[in-house]
């Protein structure tokens, strides 16, 4: 016991976000009941604010938590089988009551959060319900905390949650690192639902909210984990550095009031060096590894621009290489669409539009407002006015986020030159 | 734990009997079929007839309205399955990612509810 116990609140609430998914994924090893560990974890969590201020905060909180949580659980399942007795729950149960006293409070417990980041995020659940199972059970955030950053209610989340949890049941989908053959697509869905959780923050750039800011460092907080878990994986390395990279623009992204700041404008003395150093140190690591995947191309994108003192000192024609190189990995309108802007700043506006004019591109991004931003900015820059007038009307058209229409109100206003 | 497998495809991708392709594909059929006997996990499996063969069945207010085609009209429709035991979906989706329809159809794979 080695803490006051007035510091036995902060204690929990920091131990439920750093432990939780630690302690959870243990308790899934042992009861393969998400529903049932987190309620028994829950339970442990109330035990420990009543018993820590009293008693002072256990040595190894963490053992503690997870010998309660376990009791509860054990409780929870013998409650259970008295109702219906479900034959996987009571051979658990047997096989429990049978087990040496393995109850030592400094046991060593196994970190068992890479099954829990597979689980959360297998393919076989619905987007939506992925990023938040992930979000509750391996960052431990609460249910009302996600409900704010997905601007939801938490009755809709609760519900959302509950229903993951379900299906999760329903289908059987398994507590388990997956093989060999599902290996590449499985991690790409773990890195998918990371990257997800990342943008749904950094696309709040109003500073306003910052249960959705806190989403890009919880995206961050995660991959880092799933580094340490996979030291070998490149494109989780990758992912790591192209988040770090963008987040270390974030002071920059936002102006005075708010509004829009786009890369051309921003002030890059705001940008944060540490992360930006971090980020390059993570990528070299993975190109290293000689398994170029498309999260460290679009970091190494990312770090060309982080390199350049100014917008106009960007080395365009390194950009065009490495959108060419993800573009064949991964061929889509959009990434061609990024690769035309870039391509625009080597070889002139003229040469990018003509790209944009190309029909496949056209059909397939009639309706993405980027590529009307995209057209509308090359047109300027080549000087046709009128044009660049209309595309940017669509462009206006087709924005739901407030602060970005401002933004190109704005750009339209002063099309004729600052106003 | 009991996956049914819905084999579903769209009737013009199918391989015409007497083709090579036809061929093809019965053997993978037959192949299949014995891995899944050998492993122990096939409860049941078999191919339906052409869809114009389907009847759709509904009761509403008492009476029931029986109707020429299938319960709902579109491209792919359900061709066959199996009813296999496996230990949770990782395994079932990895059986039915060997069935030879998935190639060019798609593979519904649902739990049997435990009765």
């Amino acid at each position: 016991m080695d803490l006051v116990p007035q510091n036995a609140q902060s204690v929990i609430t920091r131990l439920v976000r750093e432990e939780w998914g630690r302690v959870l994924s243990a308790l899934m090893s042992f009861c393969r009941d998400l529903d049932l560990a987190e309620d028994a974890l829950q339970e442990a969590l109330l035990a420990a604010l009543k018993s820590w201020p009293v008693d002072g905060v256990p040595k190894v909180p963490r053992a503690w938590l997870l010998v309660t949580a376990k009791r509860r659980a054990i409780d929870r399942m013998r409650r259970n089988t008295n109702f219906d007795r479900k034959r996987s729950e009571y051979e658990v149960l047997q096989s429990l009551s049978g087990a040496p006293d393995t109850e030592e409070a400094d046991q060593p417990i196994p970190d068992e959060r890479l099954k829990l980041v597979f689980i959360c995020c297998h393919p076989a659940l619905p987007e939506e319900a992925r990023i938040a199972l992930t979000l509750r059970t391996v960052c431990g955030l609460t249910t009302g905390e996600i409900a704010r950053a997905f601007l939801a209610s938490e009755p809709t989340m609760a519900q959302r949650l509950v229903r993951a949890k379900r299906k999760i049941k329903a289908k059987n989908i398994p507590f388990q690192i997956p093989d060999e053959t599902s290996w590449p697509e499985r991690l790409q869905a773990v890195l998918a639902v990371i990257y997800l959780i990342f943008n749904e923050g950094y696309v709040a750039t109003s500073g306003t909210n910052l249960f959705r800011e806190e989403l890009c460092a919880e995206a961050i907080r995660l991959c880092a984990l799933l580094k340490s878990l996979l030291p070998d994986e490149p494109e989780v390395q990758g992912l790591l550095a192209l988040m770090l990279f963008s987040d270390a623009r974030r002071p920059a992204r936002a102006g005075a009031e708010g509004e829009l700041v786009t890369l051309e404008r921003q002030d890059r003395s705001l940008w944060e060096r540490a992360k930006i150093k971090q980020g390059r140190t993570l990528l070299m690591g993975a190109l290293v590894k000689g398994n170029v995947g498309p999260y460290q191309l679009q970091a190494a994108i990312n770090a060309v621009h982080s390199e350049a003192a100014t917008f106009q000192a960007t080395d365009w024609e390194e950009i065009c290489l490495l959108y060419e190189r993800l573009h064949r990995l991964q061929p889509s309108p959009i990434i061609a669409l990024n690769a035309n802007v870039a391509l625009s700043f080597v070889e002139g506006p003229a040469h990018g539009l003509a790209a944009l004019e190309a029909p496949e591109l056209k059909t397939a991004l009639e309706r993405y407002q980027p590529y009307h931003v995209a057209r509308a900015d090359m047109l300027a820059r080549s000087g046709d006015l009128a044009l660049a007038d209309e595309a940017y009307q669509t462009a206006i058209a087709l924005t739901e986020n407030e602060r970005e229409r401002a933004h190109l109100e704005h750009r339209r206003a002063t099309l004729n030159g600052p106003v | 734990m009991k996956y049914m497998f819905l084999i579903y495809s769209a009737e013009q991708d199918e391989p015409a009997p007497g083709t090579a392709e036809f061929e093809e594909l019965m053997k993978g059929y037959y192949a299949f079929t014995e891995e899944v006997r050998a492993a122990g996990i096939f409860r049941e499996g078999a191919p339906l007839e052409k869809v114009e063969t389907a009847t759709t069945v509904r009761v509403r207010g008492g009476s029931a309205s029986v109707v020429d085609g299938p319960f709902a009209e579109t491209k792919e429709v359900l061709g066959g399955y199996y009813i296999l035991e496996c230990k949770d979906l990782d395994e079932a989706t990895a059986y039915a990612a060997k069935i030879p329809t998935a190639a060019y159809g798609s593979i519904e794979v649902r739990p049997v509810m435990d009765m």
